[in-house]
């Protein structure tokens, strides 16, 4: 089973929801914790993971063969993206527009082009004190395209250590989604069982739900609200959750410990005893939405 | 020489269009003759590399120089590849593609030598 743990902007707490939801789910099954915030990952800041696997990826662009190659044009016609342009007897390729996608070199009809990698990035993969099985993708900087570390952090599957005496009951993924509401964020939830939305109640957090809300509305997923800092703003998210039948699921509410253990790099179960057993309460509700 | 002008509209009076790759349209304007011919921009529907797709689309045309208010530097790389000379209409007040030719033609646009912004991202 797949849960994903989005967010329209960053600083909801999206992240601290998920790794703490990873956390008591470990006690149980067999966790995979997936961080597919390649711009900026900070799971493993809370999460301590020996990233003891590198895998470089990227994407194989064209290189074209100016002596073979007699400008017909036909590379540029077939790109989808505009990433290799002909003008006059010139071939142009703009690795940044580049998706990879192989179109050129095979329609090429002099077979001009060949294929060079284009590292774009990387996958780190290992495993938590608790036995959670951990990955997270790392777009390069300078890099404009994160969507192809995206699919093959969603391709691996870091290897679930067997820390546990008996053999699990399940296992679960988490993939903690990155911010926003972008093609990114449709790739994390794609293939996904369940969405959990992390919101503040604020004007700013329904503006940002609704964006997500819509996202995971469209693939037809089931999803859930959390709302952290309960408390400060207003009843508009409780209301917005009504009328669109999104559970609200847990109530984080607005307090100094918190923050403080978030800044000390602790989860909120490993803050707080009491939170253990709320985030038990959230996983079975998810599960519980999952399986209606 | 042909002379390429972005425009929003189809006629000699249409308005200066400032984007080069989401321009309206182009109008190419041969200026031994005076001839005129307007051409839809290929470029405003596509999802990325609008730049490069403009530019390979004048070049095409035939055009020698081009007149627009801004290029990135995807589109610069392949307007200099098609040798075609980069010119930019400064000021942001409404001027139709006729003013924009007589600037041009009394050599009052400064020529853009390197792109104007760093571009968008192609995702
Ligand atoms: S399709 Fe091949 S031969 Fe034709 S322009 Fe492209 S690289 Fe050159
Ligand atoms: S590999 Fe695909 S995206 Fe890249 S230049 Fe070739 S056709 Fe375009």
């Amino acid at each position: 089973m797949r849960i994903v743990v989005a967010s329209g902007k960053g600083g909801t707490g999206k992240t601290t929801v998920a790794t703490s939801l990873a956390q008591v789910a470990a006690e149980r099954d067999a966790v995979r914790f997936l961080d597919c915030d390649v711009e900026t990952p900070n799971a493993a800041l809370f999460l301590h993971p020996r990233l003891d696997v590198h895998r470089d990826v990227g994407i194989r662009v064209p290189r074209v063969d100016p002596q073979t190659c007699n400008a017909c044009g036909t590379c540029a016609e077939i790109c989808r993206f505009n990433a290799i342009a002909v003008v006059g007897e010139t071939t142009l390729v703009f690795d940044d527009l580049c998706h990879g996608c192989g179109s050129c070199t095979w329609m090429c009809p002099e077979q001009a082009i060949t294929e060079h990698l284009l590292v774009t990035g990387s996958i780190d993969s290992g495993t938590t004190p608790d036995g959670i099985a951990f990955a997270r993708g790392m777009m390069n900087v300078g890099q404009a395209m994160g969507m192809p570390i995206l699919r093959e952090l969603k391709k691996s599957s870091p290897a679930l250590s067997p820390t546990m005496t008996v053999p699990p009951r399940r296992t679960l993924e988490i993939r903690d989604a990155p911010p926003g509401a972008s093609c990114p964020v449709v790739e994390t939830m794609r293939g996904a069982d369940f969405v959990l939305f992390v919101t503040e109640p604020t004007p700013f957090g329904l503006h940002d739900l609704k964006q997500v809300a819509a996202i995971a509305r469209e693939l037809g997923l089931p999803a859930g609200v959390v709302i952290n800092r309960d408390g400060i703003g207003d009843a508009a998210v409780d209301a917005y959750c009504v009328e669109s039948d999104l559970p609200i699921l847990l109530r984080i509410p607005m307090d100094r410990r918190i923050a403080e253990a978030i800044a000390a790099g602790s989860t909120l179960v490993e803050a707080n005893l009491d939170d253990r057993h709320r985030f038990r309460a959230l996983l079975e509700r998810i599960l519980a939405e999952v399986t209606v | 020489m042909n002379v390429a002008i972005s425009i929003a509209g189809q006629t000699p009076d249409a308005p200066f269009d400032a984007r080069f790759g989401r321009a309206e349209s182009f109008c190419v304007v041969d200026t031994d003759t005076g001839a005129w011919t307007f051409h839809a921009n290929p470029a405003l529907s596509a999802s990325g590399g609008a730049g490069v797709l403009a530019a390979q689309f004048i070049a095409r045309l035939g055009a020698q120089a081009v007149v627009s208010g801004a290029y990135g530097p995807k589109a610069h790389r392949t307007l200099s590849a098609a040798r075609i000379e980069c010119f930019l209409a400064p000021g942001n007040e409404a001027r139709s593609a006729a003013e924009i030719l007589d600037a041009f033609n009394s050599g009052r646009l400064t020529p853009a030598d390197d792109a104007t912004h760093g571009g968008h991202h192609g995702d």
